[in-house]
């Protein structure tokens, strides 16, 4: 397990505050599902899943198709769509269309994809003021901060927080009522909005037969960011595209429940380009950025290519009681929890946080919220395969291969593990029914060591299963 | 160019060709309950009165434009071009400014009246949702930017729900370029998950039905 990680999720796990934010978030989130999809709420839930399902992989399995689809009904409207390998070339797009339009402010809507791309910062390093509108993503901006939650961005800050960092950042009076915070923040922003260049979204679905794409979203600032400035730009990986707007009545029933139980959220726009002849209001420009950024390479491997159904609704992470614990920030990566774990390791690679397909107890609660019924206990299996296969030049994975041959070894012979089983017990220290907290030097072995650090071992029993099982017979 | 490497390198793994076709798609599920008109009246109000919004009804032209009247008392007003809101003569009433076009002066003028006032092309019974599709009579900014919004609706316009609408309208794209589906105020619950009704958009939609 590497430090920092480690590191991380401890200090998430000291902090109460933290701690009870987490589970009272998550918490309420997951019951809100699953209300809304009981089957009083929603007879017909599981076979959506699976309809989503199958869509998905079909779309997953004929991408190039789909995506060109996609790309010929846009760029037939007047619209554009730029395929980026990475977060270099989607920041110099944006840049270079930026200059072109003598653009200075920029309006984003929440999108974890361009968080993925660190778009801001890149955008602000060449001197463009690019704002965030989301209301917890503006918080965040503020005060530099990472999402915590796909959903929940600022789940982790509470009005106290708030409050300090408008008046920090803001100049504006201490106010803590959350009504007035959020209007102090609306204001700042209508200002932004009706004056900015340009304006980013991210898109929940990319329509094939359309041309078109999906943004979902409470606040209203994500119909803002695509009506007001003359100039959008979507940003999406490339797997977000579905074949049919028709399919929409599959995910959009089930995106919103899965994640705040909401049956729609406020607003769902679809968008197919730039405003048509007539048309009053709505961008003059329309673009569409098609993000790898290590997308391809998910999809040679044919179960590890499900990792690509996602549709970032956060089910997962409320599920997952590892998330619940450790929290947003113990991940690397801007994708946490059980889909964190999978997506982060395949878009950069095992080697860079090896840990990561570890750090679940593969207790398949995600598996079972998915709404896209993406597998993810088997996802990770795969990859800890992977990490292993990476490490077989390393000399402790030699040790580790060695002793997991002797651990088979014993496993296959009974009288052997019996006897190991009796030493076992014969060397613990005598404590009479207690619990172990600690064992002679001889018997500290590496996995007893990691046991014992976090928890103590049961009292070895009196007799063991075998000799009891030989006494009933 | 990135375009070719990025399509080459999907098509490489997935053991594709250039061409090739996707093979038959999942069949579509559009499932169309049938739902009598005043049940889906009552599933509509209770689902947008559940989200914080409001539901009136009006038997006639004449009744949505007295409803509207007491709604907009005192307050300033933008209605969209909406043919509807023209025959309830609601864009003739007294405070509301109708009739733009231009989207400067559109744009202006919803950021500073208090109310915006709009049909809708379908509402969807079993989420309490208005949909709007942009044209020349309907603009974008008049549901969005004042702080309330007033819809007023037909009844004929009333679907089940989303299966409905897409089996009605299955290619949206082709009436317009942005179709909004509203489903009660705007929210946020982004700071300690406290819900507060009103963010970016309109804190308060009134639908009148009328038929």
């Amino acid at each position: 397990m590497s430090v920092e990680f480690d590191q991380k999720a401890h200090a998430t796990l000291a902090d109460a505050n933290l701690q009870l934010a987490i589970y009272a978030s998550t918490g309420r989130l997951k019951r809100g599902r699953v209300a809304s999809v009981s089957i009083g709420a929603m007879p017909d839930y599981q076979e959506l899943r699976t309809q989503a399902n199958a869509i998905k992989r079909h779309a997953i399995d004929n991408l190039d198709y789909y995506l060109e689809e996609f790309e010929r009904n846009v760029t037939s409207r007047g619209g554009k769509v730029v395929y980026c390998k990475d977060a270099t070339a989607v920041a110099d797009f944006v840049l270079g269309l930026a200059k072109e339009r003598g653009a200075r402010t920029i309006v984003k809507s929440k999108s974890m994809t361009t968080e993925e791309v660190d778009l801001n910062e890149r955008l602000e390093h060449h001197g463009l003021e690019s704002v965030e509108t989301d209301l917890g993503e503006y918080i965040l901006q503020l005060n530099h901060e990472k999402p915590y939650h796909i959903v929940l961005p600022a789940l982790h800050k509470t009005r106290f927080d708030v409050a300090e960092i408008f008046t920090r950042r803001l100049n504006a009076p201490h106010e803590t009522v959350i009504e007035k915070q959020t209007a102090l923040a609306c204001a700042v922003l209508r200002d932004k909005f009706l004056t900015a260049d340009i304006g980013i979204s991210g898109a929940n679905f990319l329509v094939a037969d359309s041309g078109a794409i999906v943004v979902i979203e409470n606040e209203g600032n994500a119909r803002l960011t695509t009506t007001a400035p003359r100039v959008h730009i979507v940003i999406a990986g490339i797997e977000k595209v579905i074949p049919r707007a028709r399919d929409l009545a599959t995910f959009l029933k089930l995106l919103a429940r899965s994640a705040t139980g909401q049956l729609l959220s406020a607003y769902t726009s679809f968008l197919s380009g730039a405003r048509r002849p007539g048309e009053i209001d709505g961008p003059d420009e329309f673009y569409v950025v098609l993000l790898d950024n290590g997308r391809t390479r998910l999809l040679p491997d044919k179960e590890k290519r499900q990792t690509l159904y996602c549709i970032r609704c956060g089910a997962c992470l409320n599920a997952c009681p590892v998330y619940r614990k450790i929290g947003g920030y113990s991940f690397p990566g801007v994708y946490s929890g059980p889909i964190g774990a999978i997506l982060t390791p395949q878009f950069m690679g095992v080697s860079h946080e090896p840990a990561l397909p570890f750090a679940s107890s593969l207790c398949g609660a995600c598996a079972e919220v998915c709404p896209v019924k993406i597998d993810i206990p088997k996802v990770l299996l795969e990859l800890r395969a992977d990490v292993q296969k990476a490490e077989t030049r390393d000399k402790r994975n030699r040790l580790e291969r060695l002793a997991f041959r002797a651990f088979a070894w014993l496993m296959t012979h009974p009288r052997m593990y019996e006897l190991a089983g009796r030493m076992a017990a014969w060397m613990a220290p005598a404590g009479e029914g207690k619990w172990i907290s600690s064992v002679p030097p001889l018997m500290n072995l590496p996995p007893v060591r990691a046991w014992l650090s976090q928890r103590d071992l049961p009292p070895p029993p009196a007799k063991s299963f075998r000799e009891q099982w030989r006494q009933r017979r | 160019m990135t375009r070719e490497h990025i399509l080459h390198r999907i098509r490489t793994a997935l053991g594709r060709s250039a061409g090739q076709s996707a093979g038959d798609a999942p069949p579509v599920r559009l499932v169309v309950p049938e739902v009598d008109r005043e049940a889906r009246i009552r599933s509509f109000t209770a689902q947008l009165e559940g989200l914080g919004g409001k539901v009136q009804r009006a038997a006639s032209a004449e009744e949505a434009r007295a409803l509207v009247a007491a709604a907009i008392e005192g307050k300033s007003a933008v209605a969209s071009n909406a043919p509807f809101l023209a025959e309830c003569g609601i864009a003739g009433l007294e405070g509301v400014e109708s009739g733009i076009t231009e989207r400067r002066q559109l744009q202006e003028r919803c950021a500073a009246v208090r109310v915006g006032i709009t049909s809708a092309d379908y509402a969807l019974a079993d989420t309490g949702s208005l949909v709007l599709l942009s044209s020349a009579h309907e603009a974008r900014l008049i549901s969005l930017l004042p702080r309330e919004h007033i819809a007023v609706v037909p009844l004929e316009r009333m679907l089940t729900g989303l299966d409905e609408l897409f089996a009605v309208l299955p290619a949206p794209a082709e009436r317009t370029s942005s179709m909004v589906l509203i489903t009660g105020p705007s929210r946020t619950a982004d700071i300690e998950q406290i819900l507060v009704r009103g963010a970016h958009g309109p804190g308060q939609v009134l639908a009148i039905l009328v038929g």
